[in-house]
């Protein structure tokens, strides 16, 4: 679904991208680890071109998004972003943050679009907060709406940046049981996250991530139990403790 | 000091006022106007309208109004570009353009500074999110950042509609008869200094606080929706 080939990206002087060749297969819950720095987030908005690579080549379901032939706004569509400080849009209602995408950009009618974002809304656990304005709503909630936003667009690939980090310890399970949702359902999904349980348990492939490059990669249990990699050890001997 | 002379010379006040109204009311008017074209030059990605813009507001912001109204009106003059006469409007005319214009200009570039800082003030996350869900900039820009960029610009801009009101005076040094021009012949011709000049400050007042009263209940009205 996605072919990444040698992507390179600096800031400046800065390499924080050296060169990351993978690919990630339709159905697939990537989820990248590794400290902080370590150019994951720069990776994973590299993929919806939020970063313009400075190098390399990205392929997304057979197109070459990295080319300047592509049309980056309709690849969006089909790749949702979920962002560590939510970003919903405060003078919308949460309706009208679902909604609005639908509307403007798939020319949905407002009774088409409210009837998916019920339906979203729903599925989280939200229906009753439609009218809310995004200011009344907990850290838990916001996320949970920036997720129902994603998806509304029905994309086929959905890139979650550090989705938990700036909530309260007791909304992160909330956030990570829709996630799990979301992949037990079969959506693909690409997680930079540092909650290792929720890496272990639903990740089907775990990339390690430090300088730059990918050093190491595998299977959660593997990963876990027996990393390879010295920096890999090093890196979860400091975070399971 | 004594305000007797009000009676006699009351005529000089309406009409001076009026001209402060319209020469305010003009100003605000080309000033937002040249404001915004130069708000987005500065934020553009092009990088020659962003210097162009940035230098014309760094020049204006650096240099005084009372330079500027001079080299307008007697600087433009003496190089032969002349403000038309229209009878119609009096003859008056082109002073009062050359008054308009040198505060609209003036304006311009403080206006210009509000809006872009109004813009630049919204998280850029929020653009981010937008382009995120396959929002082309414009659109984003139309449906996300400006909307909540009007919640930080608008109060600033009314503040300056007040600034506006009151540096107008300045422009009676080219003998607009606003204002402050008339309260000055009034002092003249009754050799009161004091009165005459305390009566227009009054009037000026009485201008830029309802002005700014009229602002903040539009201002309320609007954070309501929040």
């Amino acid at each position: 679904m996605i072919d990444v080939k040698n992507l390179k990206k600096s800031f400046g002087k800065l390499e924080v991208l050296k060169g990351i060749s993978t690919h990630v297969d339709k159905g697939e819950v990537l989820v990248i680890v590794g400290p902080s720095g370590s150019g994951k987030s720069t990776f994973l908005r590299c993929l919806n071109l939020l970063e313009q690579p400075t190098g390399g080549e990205i392929v997304f379901e057979g197109d070459a998004i990295t080319s300047k032939k592509s049309d980056v706004n309709k690849i969006r569509q089909k790749m949702g972003m979920v962002f560590q400080q939510f970003n919903l849009f405060p003078h919308l209602t949460v309706m009208d943050n679902i909604t609005i995408g639908p509307r403007k950009l798939k020319s949905m009618s407002q009774k088409e679009a409210e009837k998916v974002a019920v339906s979203l809304l729903r599925r989280i656990g939200l229906e009753d907060k439609a009218r809310s304005y995004p200011n009344q709503l907990s850290g838990g909630q916001k996320q949970r709406i920036a997720i129902a936003r994603a998806l509304a667009m029905s994309p086929d690939v959905m890139l979650f940046d550090e989705p938990t980090s700036a909530l309260d310890p007791e909304m992160v399970g909330e956030v990570l049981d829709v996630l799990k949702e979301l992949a037990k359902e079969g959506m693909t999904m690409v997680v930079v996250t540092h909650e290792m349980g929720f890496a272990k348990e639903v990740g089907t492939r775990i990339f390690f991530m430090d300088e730059g490059i990918i050093v190491e990669e595998g299977e959660p249990k593997s990963f876990f139990e027996n990393p390879k990699t010295q920096r890999a050890q090093e890196f979860l001997s400091k975070i399971l403790r | 000091m004594g305000f007797s002379f009000i009676f006699e010379y009351y005529p000089y006040y309406i009409t001076g006022t009026k001209n402060t109204i319209i020469l305010a009311a003009f100003t605000v008017f080309f000033g937002v106007i040249l404001g915004v074209l130069l708000a987005l030059m500065k934020l553009s990605k092009i990088g020659p309208l962003r210097y162009i813009a940035t230098a014309y507001i760094e020049f204006i912001r650096g240099t005084p109004l009372l330079v500027q109204i001079s080299i307008i009106f007697y600087g433009l003059s003496y190089v032969g570009i002349s403000f038309p006469e229209v009878p119609a409007f009096g003859d008056d005319f082109p002073r009062f353009m050359a008054g308009v214009t040198a505060l609209s200009i003036n304006s311009s570039a403080y206006v210009a500074e509000i809006i872009r800082s109004g813009i630049q003030a919204i998280d850029k996350g929020q653009m981010e999110a937008a382009r995120s869900i396959g929002m082309p900039h414009r659109m984003a820009m139309q449906y996300i950042i400006l909307p909540q960029a009007i919640k930080n610009i608008l109060p600033a801009l009314g503040n300056e509609f007040v600034v506006v009101i009151k540096e107008s005076s300045i422009v009676m040094v080219i003998g607009i008869s606003e204002l402050m021009y008339n309260a000055d012949v009034v002092r003249g011709t009754t050799f009161n200094p004091f009165g005459p000049l305390l009566f227009a400050a009054l009037i000026y007042f009485v201008l830029t606080f309802t002005t700014s009263k009229l602002l903040g209940v539009a201002e309320r009205r609007m954070r309501a929706g929040d």
